[in-house]
């Protein structure tokens, strides 16, 4: 097949692409102590967490915006952002599913997340995110029942206010980087988990990102806190309208997983990642971190489909003695996207032990890069990790970079590093095109097998919507 | 079944077949030999359409269909066929999984109903059986790491699921062990049948003596030189291709 063929099967529409009409009310664009006071009060928080966003805002003014990624883009106009927005139906929060919007029913349906059935079926408990605040938690009865908090943040810090002192910024400082301090300062709402000692979540959690207002920033909190022994698998998935104008994200993710507990934390990513040329695509700015105490272990998976702009690297600290990260992903660029993503194993801990397994598919004109580092600290004896880096192309105009970073400071540690770089060959389309599959389906069966080892570390119903995402946004990406 | 007549084509800017007239009838099997490089493979690709072969003159037709016109996927949803001198890899995507795909986009388009999982299984099983393929390999990546012999036998395996109308078979026989020859040919003389035909590419006539062909042709410079029945082949045996280009 022709390298026509395949830019022209490359340019498809976003399928996700619409807007639902819910009023919002919306803080006007700019930032400066009045927005953040305005935040703060909206959401009736305490003295001390206003205080904790201003000193934030004050280490972001000084602060300037990292430009040592592989990434290319205009400069972020922070002024020209709306700080807050919350769906006007929202301020009597409704009390069943029933009691919801429609017009939010509706919408996430046509992302074919029926919010009923995904719940029910599943077993999932949702805590769905429109725009900047929760919308509603299903499931947090029984939830309750085990000794589970799975809340939004506003809520916790009303309710729980002892464990967000405790815990909040402590994986990721104010003053950690641009981003996180920018977050820190406007934090909108997101999602507090607590698993008590011992205590084995009985149901995957569940949170559905979605961006809905024009020209409004996202400034996502989460907070996980496992317990002694305890375990929680916890799934982030996102998908976002079409737009014009960039929207900017700018995460905090924050994991404590105390001795012996356990937390699989699984991502899928499809904000809008823009045009065939980039514009209108959501910026991906991200901090994820955990920290690992004593024989515990924090998994992270992710597959990264959408933004025009990926800025993440989800990290390890591992702390205690004989804790355990992994870092799973696939990362796919189209077009005009970019991603530079992968992660940080910092090991502190004696007999600590780390995996990374990182896939990048990229097609069209997309830049792809793996960034990733392995830090061995003197006092990390015995520690070993394993990386593997794997690199698909597809047509010729695309590209792939890795950039691994390796300091080991302790001779006992043992660090593998395996790196490849493939091609969607044409004999390959060819060898399947001759046994009758058209050009698209044989190229999503060669990136599904390529993935193959961070889709089986996906929860089963995530590890499917997974397959199905590559396919769309691969879609007419070979020839 | 096939028709092709005076079929001119060139890769890369390089004139390889020449003028070459071949019929097939229903039912048919014809072997084809030739010396190395006189355009027995690419005529097989000119055939399956693969990209970078250019057609320059000449016609060939399938089942009464122009095939020039068709796309490579649409060639095989005819029913044509191919198996590689040098089948490809395709690591990670499983031999289970490309045959079951394989065999849904044939059958979708030809309006047979899909193939349950388990009744797909069955039949793949089966083939994998009569190609002495042990069943791990339906589990592996498609021809990843197979021996030659291997790659050749899961060739005739994809072959048999896809039940095709026309069947060209590319030195299937070359790499092949000695009982593996036996495999493939019993194989292969299973699937003939009055509404399909073979070609078969080879440069050895013992593949003939367990596969006896309706007719032998002689490819060479891009053209077919000589046809016969299948004592040609003995006769090309004994004497090679040099005594044929006063022929040709
Ligand atoms: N891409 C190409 N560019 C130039 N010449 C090519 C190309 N592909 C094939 N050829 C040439 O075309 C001729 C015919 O090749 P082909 O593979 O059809 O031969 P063959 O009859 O199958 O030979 P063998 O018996 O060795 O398999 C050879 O001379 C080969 O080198
Ligand atoms: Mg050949």
């Amino acid at each position: 097949m022709s390298q026509e063929h395949i830019e022209h099967a490359i340019r498809k529409e976003y399928a996700a692409g619409f807007t639902t009409d819910i009023e919002s009310d919306t803080l006007p664009p700019g930032l400066n102590s009045d927005t953040i006071r305005f935040i703060s009060a909206h959401k009736n928080e305490p003295e001390w967490l206003l205080e904790w966003r201003l000193e934030a805002y004050r280490h972001w003014l000084e602060m300037a915006e990292p430009e040592w990624a592989h990434v290319q883009y205009p400069p972020v106009k922070f002024d020209e952002i709306s700080y807050f927005s919350s769906p006007k139906a929202m301020k009597d929060r409704p009390q069943s599913l029933d009691e919801v919007d429609p017009a939010l029913i509706e919408t996430y349906n046509k992302l074919g997340i029926p919010l009923h059935e995904q719940a029910v079926l599943a077993g999932v408990a949702m805590d769905v995110v429109f725009d900047s605040v929760s919308v509603t938690t299903t499931f947090r009865e029984k939830l309750f029942e085990a000794g589970v908090i799975f809340c939004s943040i506003s809520e916790a810090v009303h309710d729980y206010p002892e464990l967000i002192k405790k815990y909040l910024g402590t994986v990721v400082p104010r003053k950690d980087n641009f981003y996180a301090a920018l977050n820190s300062a406007v934090f909108s709402d997101g999602s507090f988990v607590y698993i008590p000692k011992g205590v084995r979540c009985p149901m995957e959690l569940s949170t559905y990102f979605r961006i809905n207002e024009a020209n409004t920033g996202q400034f996502e909190r989460t907070l996980i806190v496992a317990d002694e022994g305890s375990h929680v698998s916890y799934l982030e998935g996102c998908t976002a309208p079409m737009r014009d104008e960039n929207q900017l994200h700018a995460a905090v993710v924050e994991l404590v997983a105390l001795d012996g507990a356990e937390i699989k934390y699984s991502t899928v990513q499809n904000w809008y990642p823009g045009d065939a040329e980039g514009k209108g695509g959501i910026y991906n700015f991200v901090t994820k971190r955990g920290v690992a105490h004593r024989d515990s272990k924090i998994s992270w998976t992710q597959v990264e489909t959408g933004s025009a702009i990926t800025w993440k690297y989800p990290s390890c600290i591992l702390r205690g003695d004989n804790s355990v990260g992994e870092f799973y992903s696939v990362a796919l660029t189209n077009n005009a996207q970019q991603a530079d993503t992968g992660t940080k194993m910092i090991h502190l801990g004696k007999n600590t032990r780390s995996t990374i397994i990182s896939k990048g598919i990229s097609a069209g004109h997309s830049s792809n890069a793996y960034r990733g580092l392995v830090r061995m600290s003197p006092r990390a004896e015995g520690a070993r990790n394993y990386t593997q880096c794997d690199s698909l192309l597809i047509g010729d105009r695309c590209a792939a970079h890795t950039f691994p970073y390796i300091e080991s400071r302790n001779p006992s540690a043992v660090i593998e590093h395996e790196a490849t770089t493939s091609k969607v060959s044409d004999d390959q389309l060819y060898l399947c095109q001759q046994r009758g599959l058209n050009a698209e389906k044989a190229v999503s069966m060669i990136v599904n097998g390529f993935c193959k080892e961070v889709f089986r570390e996906l929860p089963m119903e995530f590890a499917m919507e997974a397959g199905k995402l590559l396919e769309v946004s691969l879609e007419g990406s070979v020839g | 079944m096939l028709k092709i007549d005076n079929l001119h084509a060139k890769v890369d800017d390089k004139d390889i077949l020449k003028g070459l007239n071949l019929t097939v009838a229903a039912g048919e099997v014809h072997a084809i030999m030739g010396p190395n490089g006189s355009g027995k493979s690419t005529l097989g690709h000119v055939l399956a359409g693969r990209p970078g072969y250019t057609v320059t003159a000449g016609s060939a037709r399938l089942l009464g269909q122009d095939l020039l016109e068709l796309d490579t996927e649409h060639r095989a949803h005819l029913g044509l066929f191919l198996a590689y001198q040098y089948p490809v890899e395709i690591p990670g995507v499983s031999n289970m999984e490309f045959l079951k795909a394989s065999v849904d986009a044939v059958r979708e388009h030809r309006g047979d109903p899909a193939l349950d999982s388990m009744s797909f299984m069955k039949k793949a099983r089966e083939a994998c059986k009569a190609v002495d393929l042990d069943l791990a390999f339906l589990k592996r990546g498609v021809n990843e790491g197979f021996s030659g012999g291997e790659k050749k036998r899961n060739e005739l395996m994809q072959m048999m699921l896809l039940e095709p109308k026309l069947c060209i078979m590319d030195e299937t026989d070359s790499g092949l062990d000695i009982d593996a020859l036996q495999v493939v040919a019993s194989g292969i003389n299973a699937m003939r049948s009055p509404d399909r035909s073979i070609i078969l590419v080879t440069h050895y006539q013992r593949l003939l003596t367990f596969i006896e062909p309706d007719h032998v042709h002689v490819l060479s410079g891009g053209r077919i030189v000589k046809s016969g029945d299948k004592s040609l082949a003995l006769e090309l045996e004994e004497r090679g291709y040099a005594w044929l280009e006063d022929v040709a």
